[in-house]
């Protein structure tokens, strides 16, 4: 084994970290805010709002994200309207439409487990904050996204384990993170195996920490599901 | 005895009718609650006891009739689907606040403490501060028997202490009605007398409390006023002795005769 190569293509690969984290986060982050306003827009009972919502999570689940990807980048510049708006200095850059599609994609997702852990909520619970006079804002705030969060908390760990893992494909359209670097280190030493060997083991890395984060605060977040440790102490102020 | 009122009722109930689909669950049902009454409502399942109950705090919009608590009644008005809404939801907020109710299945929030859950309203809603809110649910919580359950979650009780606890946050709100919908039904057989204890001490304080119930006894001791339904109409209405001493009605007969069945039965 060549400890030297393998220590060398670690740290060239290391330097595409942030980039990946980067993508990552921000797709995430921006994602999870669009996921829970398609989420309201299901849940409104409105057709209006529920069939645009459901008809972007049909295609948005239901095509690869490395189509969208490819769509993105190399679809939207076909049509003139695109060139000529605003957006075009964003779009006519691989990083923002890598960062947009997978912003798409994962709000697809999300949406999902956002709105399966708002109806996990018991309606009797609902009735219950109804009939001490709670407005609509409050139930939502005190009742349902407490206890919708932690139900839905596995299956979104999983969606930002995944989201981690889909950055890879950002390399296709000549972004330079981990993978992206892995491709190039490999067409210049033909050392397939090694490299990937090193690249998969960042990714490893990374989401292990990710898997231990999320389940750190699913601890957290139910108190209820674990004994109570100091049967005297007094209820955090609620906020 | 039926007092005879020098206020308004707590409670005024008007002709109230609800229909689910083709079913018409209540008839123009019309009711007056007054301070201190305990009005229990019987009836076979399906009789619209419940829904009655639910129109009042209008978890349930009536089609029809109007509800009035303390002098102001809920202000509805036909929806857009045909269906009547409320004008003002705030108003039905506040309305709320006064109508506390306990249910069958008690419906805590499991996220929360007991003490949690009885401070949560007042907090919230009514906007009273922590440290008066947390001071007084202690009181309430010792008053219902649950003073050292006041920091478990609700999954680690009996369900005589679930419902013992949704009496505590009911109470909590200062309501000046109480709403109980069947609180004993969901409780195994030997934990529902330490239920009617407590709801016979509130009765005894002269709370005016509107029960549905199963539990003819607790009608027949505690109530002072004994409502049959049948139907969707009030078939029987007075006091518990003239109710269950001299039913008029064959459907009442009927009704008490299959209750006793059912309490002297094997068990």
């Amino acid at each position: 084994m060549d400890i030297d190569f393998l220590a060398q293509t670690l740290l060239q690969l290391l330097s595409g970290v942030p980039l990946l984290l980067q993508l990552a986060f921000l797709s995430i982050a921006a994602g999870a805010i669009f996921a829970a306003l398609l989420a309201l827009m299901r849940l409104s009972g409105n057709p209006a709002l529920d069939y645009p919502a459901r008809g972007y999570v049909f295609v948005f689940r239901g095509t690869p994200l490395l189509v969208q990807i490819f769509l993105i980048y190399y679809g939207l510049g076909q049509f003139p309207e695109v060139r000529e708006s605003l957006a075009w200095p964003l779009l006519r850059q691989p990083y923002w439409c890598a960062l947009l599609a997978l912003t798409l994609n994962t709000a697809a997702y999300s949406s999902e487990i956002i709105r399966g852990g708002i109806l996990s909520v018991p309606f009797g619970q609902i009735e219950a904050a109804r009939a001490c006079g709670m407005s609509r804002w409050l139930i939502f705030r005190r009742i349902i996204v407490p206890q919708g969060l932690r139900v839905a908390l596995p299956a979104y760990g999983n969606e930002i384990i995944l989201m981690t893992r889909s950055t890879a494909l950002a390399s296709v359209i000549t972004l330079m993170e981990v993978t992206g670097i892995a491709s190039k280190i490999i067409s210049e030493t033909f050392r397939a195996v090694e490299v990937f060997i090193c690249a998969g083991l960042i990714y490893l890395v990374l989401n292990f920490a990710i898997s231990r984060a999320v389940a750190l605060l699913e601890r957290r977040l139910s108190p209820q599901a674990r004994e109570l440790s100091d049967p005297t102490h007094l209820p955090e102020p609620a906020r | 005895m039926i007092s005879t009122p020098l206020t308004q009722p707590a409670v005024r109930v008007r002709n109230v009718g609800k229909r689910f689909g083709n079913l018409e669950v209540l008839k123009g049902i019309s009711l007056d609650a007054h301070e201190g009454d305990v009005i229990s409502i019987v009836g076979a399942s399906g009789s619209g006891k419940s829904t009655l109950l639910r129109c009042i705090n209008m978890l349930e919009i009536p089609d029809e009739g109007e509800v009035v608590v303390a002098g102001e009644t809920i202000a509805l008005r036909a929806g857009r689907s045909g269906k009547r809404e409320a004008v003002d939801r705030a108003q039905v907020d506040r309305m709320r606040m006064q109508l506390a109710m306990v249910f069958q299945n008690f419906n805590l929030w499991t996220h929360m403490t007991v003490i949690e859950n009885v401070i949560e309203a007042p907090i919230h809603v009514q906007g009273r501060s922590r440290t008066e809110a947390l001071r007084e649910a202690e009181a309430l919580l010792d008053k219902v028997g649950i003073a050292d359950k006041r920091n478990s979650y609700p999954a680690h009780l009996s369900g005589g202490q679930q419902q013992r606890a949704a009496i505590a946050r009911a109470l909590a709100m200062h309501p000046r009605v109480m709403l109980f919908d069947e609180p004993t039904s969901a409780l195994d057989p030997e934990l529902v007398g330490e239920v009617l204890r407590v709801m016979r001490t509130l009765a005894d304080e002269g709370r005016t409390m509107l029960v549905v119930t199963h539990e003819m006894a607790f009608a027949r001791e505690v109530s002072n006023r004994v409502i049959f339904l049948n139907q969707g109409v009030i078939e029987e209405d007075g006091r518990p002795a003239d109710v269950f001493g001299a039913p008029k009605s064959d459907r009442l007969r009927q009704f008490l005769s299959s209750q006793l069945r059912a309490d002297m039965g094997p068990s």
